[in-house]
């Protein structure tokens, strides 16, 4: 009966929307709200479906991906699930590196963009230039050149009144937000330290060098095996363990830190690649709180993503059990319905767009990215970072010319003590 | 004089007569997991590729059925077959919209991998290892009148069959998740979970969880591969039938609800996670955790109705949709009547809920965190085909 109750909370949501609202854009004719999808992987496909299913009227016209079996692929899964919402003509599949920009000129109100995040600035810029509303995964940048160029756009957005919803999805959690409000309401005094862990396996691993096709160019493959490169991902504790590196911004109010030191590493053979597949990153925050961030992609380790936050009056623990507790002054767990918050996030971006009160994460989105990656500066260099150096880091990652057949030489993995810090 | 003309070659119906001749003679080569010569051939997208509306004379996919280019090395399309593409495509080409041809279907190698199984348990005269209990041939009452999805009570016979004393723990099955390259034969194993799956609550000892039933009948023939024996899940019949190992009460001590602690782990005594295998008492039979701790997978489609005409003899409903399969034995979530042994609980679309890609992990229940499963050995090694079955239930597909 729960999830029953679950369920309908979220179709009474969409239903009042269905019901009320006015026309998306002022003067346009129909209801609908036309969704273009920039990068037809497994986290894009899925993200375009909970926004086809966030309103009543939402409908998918545009695609936009490096590869014709991705993009079909994609489509297949879609029409299953989501039937003649998808509503993509033929001349509305875009293929290639500059794919996004037609998608944007199609005539969408919606855009989603799950590329591999080094694209992400540039193509949220588009966007957002165009009038476009955006939900946009995380992270948001793979350098802090990316970093600035979200913010300018990020007020950019809200300037235009546009939407701008990022996927950093713990946010949407209703079990996480109930826990955090616990914790801001004192559950657990004031918060002297935070430890969070994000030991996993490794996320998709380079292939041999042996599969690569004859003729592709070193650009092809490396957006094919994005995740191994730092320009495409900006690599693993950017990529994947930002997700507890939000948590920790959230627990601080997004205020940012005063520095940090990490260290880092490759334990196991890069294969062509060039990330770490471990990180611990120790961030000082001002009244001397302090957060810990662990991080590993390694098999046959221990693994465990949670949260250890304690405070003066008591501890909250994330993660080491279904629902998070608090051990304080008053025992706490939370005891509702946990909902699908990937679902959440679209609900409620859609409700923000019906309502002409867009909501914008856009400065959050870059603070947490960037906070991650002071970490993996630091980690880098060998180098205490504060948090002024690595806003205004001059090192480039991602690069500024970009060409599909062009070679794009591997830099070597990073060594602390002779890399410098930017 | 042209539009009687033109009515009679309108309206060839793309359901009827084009979307069968795709799904047989080309998806095999260009659906599913297979996309040969870039061509797929699923939606009106990808078909757009080789196709010119109106004009079958320039349409890549009319002109190499029609030559017999394609299919390769097959027999040519009749031509009726053929010639309806081509209207169809003269037509416009209509796809209807929200249609999507399906051509995904299991590596034919499965089949013959089953078959070179069923040889090697055949001939596999050695004992079986292992934790199992030997559960006797005999009838018994199934269902009760307490629940309307547990009526009418009905009368089973069961045959003979081995039941793990234990459920399936997280040392067992992390063997299957984390095995290394077994060859050509190999099983097809879970892909690398994103997330940590035992969510902290414990790994050496303690009951495996938020698998797929696609996953545990994996885990079965995976086992059989490994061990020479046969091994699956057991049928919804089977189970209640062990559950109640000879009683007739809602539990299989009797009905004072106050002595469940003795025998489970449950809402009322968890600790808040689930608890190592075997630490409570067994039923009468020597079966551990049948109520409580984890909840188990059985080969059942969950369904009201099959108790009202369910066959007299080993009764097994197979299934035709990914939901719901039937899950018995109620967890460490659960209250006390959830735990009874005729309870049972349909699995549901939301305990996959928090993948966040598309298609959806054909191998993690990521919300089921209090769903495992336990294997039977029957007695009698089934034959080739009812072991495809078992292991394939074919619907493990849910996106």
């Amino acid at each position: 009966m729960e999830q029953e109750n679950r369920r309908n909370f979220l179709k009474t949501s969409g239903a009042a929307l269905a019901a009320g609202f006015p026309a998306l854009v002022r003067g346009q004719a129909s209801n609908a709200i036309k969704i273009g999808l920039v990068g037809c992987g497994g986290r894009g496909t899925g993200a375009a479906s909970q926004a086809m299913k966030a309103d009543d009227y939402a409908e998918l016209t545009a695609v936009a991906d490096v590869s014709q079996e991705q993009v079909d692929k994609s489509l297949e899964q879609l029409t299953k699930i989501n039937g003649a919402k998808v509503k993509v003509e033929p001349k509305n599949v875009f293929l290639g590196t500059d794919a996004y920009q037609k998608v944007i000129d199609s005539g969408v109100d919606v855009v989603i963009l799950t590329t591999p995040p080094g694209f992400r600035p540039m193509h949220l810029r588009a966007c957002i230039d165009a009038g476009k509303h955006v939900f946009c995964e995380k992270p948001i940048a793979v350098d802090a050149f990316g970093v600035r160029d979200v913010l300018e756009t990020a007020k950019l957005a809200k300037q235009k009144n546009l939407a701008l919803v990022s996927g950093f999805c713990w946010r949407y959690s209703n079990y996480i937000v109930a826990t955090f409000d616990q914790i801001q309401s004192g559950a657990i005094g004031d918060i002297v330290a935070y430890y969070a862990t994000y030991y996993t396996g490794p996320v998709k691993p380079m292939p041999p060098a042996s599969t690569r096709p004859a003729g592709m160019s070193d650009v092809e493959w490396q957006i094919k095996n994005w995740y191994n490169f730092q320009w495409l991902c900006g690599d693993s504790l950017v990529e994947q363990a930002v997700h507890s590196v939000d948590k920790v911004a959230w627990s601080q109010n997004d205020k940012p830190p005063i520095s940090c030191v990490a260290v880092g590493g490759r334990q196991i053979p890069a294969e062509g690649g060039n990330i770490f597949d471990h990180f611990e990153v120790n961030y000082l925050y001002p009244n001397g709180v302090r957060a810990f961030v662990a991080s590993r992609q390694i098999e046959n380790c221990w693994n465990e993503n949670a949260d250890y936050i304690l405070g003066t009056k008591g501890a909250c623990t994330i993660g080491r059990s279904p629902m998070p507790k608090i051990a304080g002054a008053k025992d706490w767990t939370f005891e509702g319905q946990k909902y699908d918050m990937y679902q959440y996030e679209h609900d409620m971006m859609f409700q923000s767009i019906r309502k002409g009160q867009p909501i914008n994460n856009g400065e959050r989105m870059a603070t947490s990215t960037l906070l991650a990656m002071m970490g993996r500066m630091s980690a880098y260099t060998g180098r205490e970072v504060t948090w002024e150096q690595a806003l205004n880091s001059q090192e480039r990652i991602f690069p500024e010319k970009l060409d599909w057949n062009g070679s794009m030489p591997v830099p070597p993995l990073p060594r602390p003590g002779v890399n410098k810090l930017y | 004089m042209i539009l009687p003309f033109l009515f009679l070659m309108a309206g060839v119906n793309f359901e009827e007569k084009i979307a069968p001749v795709l799904t047989e003679h080309c998806l095999p080569c260009h659906g599913g997991a297979k996309t040969l010569g870039a061509v797929r051939l699923t939606t009106n997208i990808s078909v757009s590729r080789v196709v010119a509306p109106g004009a079958p004379e320039k349409s890549p996919l009319y002109l190499s059925v029609e030559s017999g280019k394609m299919p390769p090395g097959g027999p040519p399309l009749a031509k009726e077959q053929r010639d309806a593409i081509r209207d169809w495509i003269r037509e416009g080409a209509k796809w209807p919209a929200g249609v999507v041809l399906d051509g995904s279907r299991l590596p034919v190698d499965e089949r013959a991998l089953v078959s070179r199984l069923h040889e090697r348990i055949v001939a596999n005269k050695a004992p079986a290892a292992g934790n199992m209990v030997a559960i006797p041939e005999g009838d018994f009452v199934m269902g009760s009148t307490n629940h309307k999805d547990e009526a009418p009570p009905h009368k089973v016979h069961i045959d003979a069959f081995w039941m793990d004393k234990y459920e399936t723990t997280w040392d067992q099955y992390r063997q299957f998740m984390f095995a290394k390259d077994e060859g050509v034969d190999a099983v097809s194993r879970p892909t690398r979970p994103y997330v940590e799956m035992s969510f902290g609550m414990g790994i050496e000892g303690y009951p495996a969880i938020s698998m797929t039933q696609h996953a545990a009948n994996k885990y079965a023939e995976w086992l059989s591969q490994k061990t020479g024996q046969f091994y699956r899940l057991p049928t919804e019949a089977e189970w209640e039938y062990a559950c109640r190992a000879g009683t007739a009460t809602a539990y299989s001590f009797g009905d004072d609800v106050k002595q469940l602690a003795n025998y489970a782990y449950f809402a009322a005594n968890n600790g808040g996670k689930y608890q190592k295998v075997g630490s409570k008492l067994p039923n009468p039979w020597g079966l551990y955790d049948m109520h409580g701790n984890v909840m188990e997978w059985t080969l059942d489609q969950y369904s009201t109705e099959f108790y009202a005409h369910s066959p007299a003899s080993n009764p097994w409903n197979q299934a035709t949709k990914p939901y719901p399969h039937a899950v018995r034995g109620g967890s460490w979530q659960d209250p006390a009547e959830r735990l009874t042994c005729s309870a049972r609980v349909a699995s549901d679309p939301s305990w996959k809920e928090q993948d966040p890609q598309l298609p959806k992990s054909i191998w993690y229940e990521t919300d089921a965190q209090g769903l495992g499963f336990r294997l039977v050995r029957p007695l009698k090694i089934p034959s080739v085909d009812e072991m495809y079955k078992y292991w394939n239930s074919g619907v493990e597909k849910d996106n």
